[in-house]
């Protein structure tokens, strides 16, 4: 298995990393390393930067017309922020599941699909193996295999927001990043994503935004602490939970802020 | 004090929000009413399925199957053309124009909604008609198509404007979805945005239908005015509402001509009331479909 994997692999290497939204600087010189399988949490107060920042990952920052980048992100140490960078398959290599689930208006064997059609696949059976092998990997086949051909939007939010990471694994994610994919669910939902996330780190690398510090400590190995668009601190969670150098952070991690 | 204020102005309220109801329960009345001598009266077989309108012939001769095939024809007509054009605009305006291009063409197109059909009636008579007559090679140029084409202009700003509340009524977050599968802007729009936009584009299309059904000035100008069944979409025809308004004046007030006239605008309102009803009821379920409302 996967789980084998060096413990020092990098699979995405954040380098002097700027981002601004018009005039105003939203990300100031960011390096951060990712390492390959494991879980990586962001956290910060509101507005530090960390959406800002995971949506850097997958170019999906390219929708907002006034932002400038400079800087580099490696993936597998090709820098994803040139020009000619190919979006498409970017984002079919690293997938993201955001804060509110959002299932399409379509039924629930239509939302997993969507990602392969869009990139021409039409056979069928091969369509219905990929269904069947993500919604297993999302910890929801069992609960959707009588109802496929139901709407996704009849699903609680915790299994629509497990339908949105099974959408995301379809394609072959390699990386899935993570918006406080928890923030609307309940706390039985939310366990079961977060069992998820330990499941799925085992073949996929994950990024997470949380503002729960208890999820954080749970299910990441390594947190990146931030405040106001700066990179404050970023080591392995234990040592940021435990023995935080940097006294901003330990402020937060004490709730004294944010 | 302050309570009494408070229900005098609830009451007050009340009355003026009931005002439309009324007014429409007159309306209804009085269709029925002015009517009741041409459903008695008439033979209704031949009221709905002959072609043959006489008014003035002795016996007059009273059939408008010509009248709402022509009402019809060029209604679908004028959707033909104006749906195409009326969506793909709504499309650009949302999702492809930049906002500078947005803030020229709107104005425009609330301009082109708020001019009275005369006028279009106008533009029809004297640049369209002429044109269409020199390149079909037509004995006239007023006739369906004209007509239609006219009522499509007219249509438009409607159709656009409910679409574009319908486009805008799909939650970004679909959009972000389809982006973050890879998906590139056409795909999104063909195989998210406008799927899910779908029953309200229908919606804006069917009250565009609605409206250019009901739509009199125009036709009564530039549809030609025979009461013959039209042959080609060329042919000089003349729907419900141009054979109401062009007669209504003609008519002996309390004649059965007067009161055929009566069922004609019976029929035209039961016809744009289904219309209606289909197009609240389609767009009810896209809001639920998408999760707004209830
Ligand atoms: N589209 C945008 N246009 C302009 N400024 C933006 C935009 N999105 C975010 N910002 C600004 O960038 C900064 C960082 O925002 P970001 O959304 O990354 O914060 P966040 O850490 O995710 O906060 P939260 O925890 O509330 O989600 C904020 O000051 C925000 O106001
Ligand atoms: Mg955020």
């Amino acid at each position: 298995m996967a789980t084998s994997t060096n413990q020092s692999e990098i699979k995405v290497k954040v380098e002097n990393l700027n981002f601004y939204y018009g005039a105003v600087q939203a990300l100031k010189n960011i390096n951060i390393d990712v390492y390959a399988n494991k879980v990586t949490a962001l956290i910060g107060p509101s507005g530090c930067g960390k959406s800002t920042l995971i949506r850097t990952f997958n170019r999906m920052c390219d929708l907002v017309p006034t932002k400038k980048v400079d800087g580099q992100i490696l993936l597998d140490g090709e820098n994803i922020l040139e020009k000619h960078t190919d979006i498409v398959s970017l984002r079919r290599r690293v997938g993201m599941v955001f804060q509110k689930p959002n299932p399409f208006p379509k039924t629930i064997f239509q939302n997993i699909a969507y990602g392969l059609e869009i990139q021409g696949i039409k056979d069928k059976s091969l369509l219905r193996h990929k269904v069947e092998t993500s919604l297993q990997k999302a910890a929801l086949w069992d609960e959707v295999k009588d109802r496929l051909n139901q709407s996704a939007l009849g699903l609680s939010g915790g299994q629509q927001q497990r339908l949105c990471i099974a959408r995301a694994l379809a394609i072959e994610a390699e990386v899935v990043l993570f918006d406080e994919p928890c923030a609307s669910l309940d706390p039985i939902s939310t366990a079961k994503i977060e069992e998820l996330i330990l499941e799925l780190k085992k073949n996929y690398t994950i990024i997470i935004v949380t503002h729960n510090m208890q999820q954080a400590s749970r299910v990441s190995d390594y947190t990146a602490f931030m405040y106001l668009g700066d990179l404050i601190e970023f080591g392995v969670t234990k040592q940021i939970f435990t023995l935080p150098k940097h006294p901003k952070t330990e402020a937060y991690l004490s709730g004294r802020f944010g | 004090m302050n309570s009494f204020k408070e229900r005098a102005f609830k009451y007050v309220f009340c009355v003026l929000a009931y005002c439309s109801l009324l007014f429409l329960l007159g309306i209804v009345l009085t269709l029925v009413f002015n009517s009741l001598q041409a459903i008695l009266n008439i033979n209704q077989l031949q009221f709905f399925f002959s072609d043959d309108w006489a008014p003035y012939f002795y016996p007059p001769i009273f059939g408008t199957l010509q009248l709402v095939i022509s009402s019809f024809m060029v209604g679908a007509m004028a959707c033909l053309i104006a749906v195409p054009i009326a969506v793909c605009t709504a499309l650009f305006l949302f999702e492809l124009a930049s906002p500078r291009a947005r803030a020229f063409l709107k104005p425009f197109i609330e301009i082109l909604a708020g001019l009275p059909s005369i006028i279009f009636g106008f533009f029809a008579m004297v640049v369209i008609a002429p044109w269409l007559q020199r390149t079909f090679d037509l004995p006239s140029g007023l006739g369906a198509f004209t007509a239609a084409f006219t009522l499509a202009f007219l249509a438009i700003p409607q159709i656009v404007s409910i679409t574009e509340d319908a486009l805008s009524f799909v939650p970004k977050s679909f959009k972000e979805a389809s982006f973050a599968l890879g998906a590139n802007r056409w795909q999104t729009l063909s195989k998210v945005i406008i799927p899910a936009a779908g029953s309200g584009i229908s919606t804006a299309i069917i009250l565009g239908a609605s409206r250019v059904i009901g739509e009199t000035m125009v036709v009564v100008m530039v549809a030609g005015g025979a009461t013959a069944l039209p042959e080609s979409i060329f042919s000089p025809v003349r729907p419900m509402t141009a054979t109401i308004a062009s007669e209504m004046g003609e008519a002996a007030h309390g004649s059965l001509h007067f009161s055929a006239l009566f069922e004609i605008g019976l029929m035209l309102f039961v016809i744009t009331l289904i219309l209606n009803l289909l197009a609240t009821r389609i767009s009810k379920k896209f809001r639920l479909k998408l999760g707004h409302g209830r």
